[in-house]
């Protein structure tokens, strides 16, 4: 049987056709922004790796307070390529987020959540939150000293939340405390349920995104070129992707991620635990809330202010109806300037505190 | 009213200052009685001994100011019950009256036996500590204060001495003076004054030396209340200075092991035929510094030399077990660097480093060990302390091989990347020239 008849077989099947000549027809503009239709693509490429790196450490991983430590340890030093796989995938999952927020801020100052792309952004933002909570349950699977102490802390905070902090809190540590109980229920979260939600999500996203097609700004509506997605901006995104991987060798033969020391519940919180750098500027802020604000709680004031903060950059795309109005232009664009100097500063002093 | 003039002339005769001051006391003493006694005559709960000795100066009021932090008081017990007496009435005569069992301040002799009179009846103790021992007395008695006291010595320490008078707190509180880490300074009130000391010709430095021992360190730095202190060693009721055959057992009620290693070496005999206050001889008693490996072999540190020469059985072993120990150490500190200098590198090495705990642990047995005197029985630890610190090194040296395999598959991985970047971008051009870009 030669290749064409397979392909013959495959397109009486699934109609591969019209899938290729959707392809075929599809076009990325080009303009002097277009750099940043990168970053949604090298973010998914970001993603795979997670999830083939991911695969292959679920393979050696046991999700118990008295054996997680013990088989990263193993995954680190007896497995071939463990550390390569483990390093990847921790440095994987940074980088991620950091090209994530960088696609996130390229779409709201292009303005690219208006008309017709409101479920896009949604979306996204919701792709945000899960990439967030799939940094925040896998930092605490490898059970080290400094991992437990930041999920202590970050469980804490979710626990002042008025109202549905407590049960919040017990829902997330699976009792009162962080124990081998939070362990296997953030495995079970980090897994299982986020992967499905990110599939959900990932696919609903790119399918808007191919129906809508890419987002010119107002600008270059009327003189931008285009190329084809297929070859042309697709090899462009590989060569990002190649470079990538690139990158990631590097980093993790050059700084493998560390192990640590094993967690011990009872041991007192080491000096200086801090959670990883992109809830640093929360953290941050509520270092510097006060105690108490008219007769408030500081911290459940800074945590309902950051949760206040999430719920209008969720709604962007509502708020800004009119976004190509020269006022809001400037108005939004001085409201995202200052928050992407706020988290850098204020990630950056956290850093150094 | 003469009479009542009388007993409180009595009471403050001895009082130092002018005779104004004094009177002036007496009828502020008087004045606050007569005060006292008409403002409650309800009679609720008051105690007329705090309440008259709280208006005298000196040390006749020591005791009322003092009270309030007593043991004895916090458990319900109060001046009567030690002196007599009937703290309900305000009459002096009647409050001091003898046929209700008063019985004044006692006599400096009469101290062991006047504190014994609760603390020797367990069953009275019973009602308040019935941990506490009831043997004080008896065990006071026995000690060398005890035993000068009964010969008519005046300066010894009896229980007050120690404990306090009527400020008395319990032993756990931290500002009792015997609680632990106020224990040495207590004992120095007397033997750390070498002119108090005098008629007993006995040395008045040991609480300077005891300063900067180990134990000391392990007591004021570290806050660890289980490290010896002088009644630790000495006792504290029957306290006496350990002779030279009790020395071993006394250090042994810590240092088991080594107490029963060098009972079992070969010194043992040699030390008790010279006359050798075992430990000490090695160690000192109070100014005990933590050990180190200079003490052992034959360098011009080592305490062995003291006895041994060149070629003697016992130098040949000094030297061997300090040969060993320094081979364990350096084994140690070898793989200690290596290991090290791995994980900065960002190797994985922390099993290695704890497999070195191993090493770790049988060089501190080892140490132990030299007690015995033999190098065998130190090799019996020493050699799989050694192999331990090799394993631990040539995982050390993996670490580094590996960290070196890491870098060339970087540099050759990263080569092929790149190539294969080039080649995709080669491609795009190729592609580019033929289709130009589109514009709209």
């Amino acid at each position: 049987m030669s290749l064409d008849q397979i392909r013959i077989w495959l397109d009486e099947r699934l109609s591969l056709g019209s899938v290729s000549e959707i392809a075929r027809k599809k076009e990325v503009p080009v303009h002097r922004h277009s750099i940043w239709y990168y970053f949604g693509g090298m973010t998914l490429f970001l993603f795979t790796v997670q999830v083939v790196t991911g695969i292959l450490l679920l393979l050696y991983y046991r999700p118990s307070a008295e054996n997680a430590f013990e088989s990263v340890q193993f995954i680190m030093t007896e497995v071939k390529f463990g550390w390569l796989i483990r390093s990847i995938h921790s440095w994987s999952a940074n980088l991620m987020i950091a090209t994530l927020f960088i696609h996130m801020f390229s779409v709201f100052f292009m303005r690219a959540y208006n008309k017709p792309r409101e479920l896009t952004w949604l979306s996204g933002v919701g792709l945000l939150f899960i990439s967030i909570a799939f940094g925040f349950s896998g930092y605490l699977l490898p059970w080290n000293e400094v991992s437990f102490f930041a999920t202590k802390v970050g469980t804490d905070i979710a626990g002042v939340v008025p109202v549905i902090g407590h049960s919040m809190l017990r829902f997330l540590r699976g009792g009162d405390e962080v124990t081998g109980a939070t362990l296997t229920r953030f495995f079970g979260f980090h897994v299982a349920v986020l992967p499905a939600l990110a599939t959900v999500f990932i696919g609903v996203h790119v399918l808007l995104v191919q129906l809508h097609g890419m987002h010119v700004p107002r600008r270059y509506e009327h003189n931008h070129g285009y190329m084809k997605f297929f070859p042309n901006f697709f090899l462009r995104d590989l060569i990002g992707w190649i470079l990538a991987i690139g990158v990631l060798a590097a980093l993790a033969a050059l700084f493998p991620w560390e192990l640590g020391v094993k967690a011990d519940p009872f041991a007192p919180a080491p000096a200086g635990i801090k959670p990883e750098w992109y809830f640093l500027f929360m953290f941050q802020t509520l270092k510097y809330i006060p105690a108490r604000i008219l007769g408030i709680e500081g911290e459940v004031l800074g945590i309902l202010a950051f949760m206040l903060g999430g719920l209008v950059w969720v709604v962007i795309p509502f708020i800004n109806r009119e976004p190509e109005q020269r006022r809001r232009i400037l108005i939004f664009n001085v409201f995202g300037v200052f928050v992407v100097l706020y988290i850098v500063v204020m990630t950056i002093v956290g850093y150094l505190a | 009213m003469a009479d009542q003039l009388n007993i409180s002339v009595d009471c403050v005769a001895t009082a130092k200052g002018p005779c104004y001051r004094r009177c002036a006391a007496l009828i502020l003493a008087l004045f606050m009685c007569f005060f006292v006694h008409s403002s409650s005559a309800s009679g609720q709960n008051k105690n007329s001994c705090v309440e008259c000795h709280a208006s005298l100066e000196g040390r006749f009021g020591d005791p009322a100011r003092t009270i309030h932090d007593d043991v004895h008081l916090s458990r319900g017990l109060s001046c009567n019950d030690c002196h007599g007496g009937d703290p309900n009435v305000y009459d002096q005569f009647a409050a001091k009256d003898p046929r209700k069992g008063y019985l004044g301040r006692p006599r400096t002799a009469d101290i062991p036996a006047f504190c014994g009179k609760c603390h020797n009846d367990a069953s009275f103790m019973k009602k308040y500590n019935p941990s506490l021992r009831v043997d004080q007395e008896k065990e006071y008695l026995s000690s060398v204060h005890g035993q000068l006291l009964r010969t008519g010595n005046q300066k010894v320490a009896t229980c007050i001495s120690c404990h306090g008078v009527h400020g008395i707190r319990g032993v756990s509180d931290p500002l009792a003076s015997v609680y632990p880490s106020n224990v040495a300074e207590t004992c120095a009130k007397c033997h750390g004054k070498s002119d108090y000391m005098s008629d007993f010709k006995i040395p008045t430095d040991q609480y300077e030396k005891y300063k900067v021992s180990v134990h000391a360190k392990a007591l004021y730095d570290r806050q660890d209340l289980s490290a010896p202190t002088c009644n630790d060693c000495h006792g504290n009721h029957g306290a006496a200075p350990p002779g030279i055959a009790s020395v071993a057992n006394v250090c042994g009620q810590c240092h088991v092991r080594q107490g029963e290693l060098f009972q079992a070496s070969p010194h043992k005999l040699v030390f008790d035929n010279l006359q050798y206050s075992e430990c000490i001889k090695c160690h000192n008693n109070h100014d005990i510094a933590a050990p180190t490996d200079d003490l052992i072999g034959t360098g011009p540190n080592s305490i062995c030399i003291t006895c041994h020469s060149e070629g003697d059985k016992g130098f040949i072993a000094a030297r061997e077990m300090r040969a060993r120990l320094d081979e364990l150490q350096a084994g140690i500190g070898r793989s200690i660097e290596i290991l090290d200098r791995a994980e900065r590198a960002g190797m994985e090495v922390s099993r290695p480093k704890f497999d070195l705990r191993e090493a770790t642990d049988a060089l501190t047995h080892a140490r132990v060990l030299i007690h015995t005197s033999s190098t065998a029985e130190v090799d019996k630890l020493a050699v799989p302390g050694l192999e331990v610190a090799a394993k631990t090194y040539q995982a050390g040296i993996g670490a580094l091989a590996e960290l070196s395999f890491r870098r060339k598959g970087l540099v050759v991985s990263l080569f092929f990347i790149i190539f294969l970047a080039g080649l995709v971008y080669l491609k795009i051009r190729q592609l580019e020239s033929k289709n130009l870009v589109g514009e709209k």
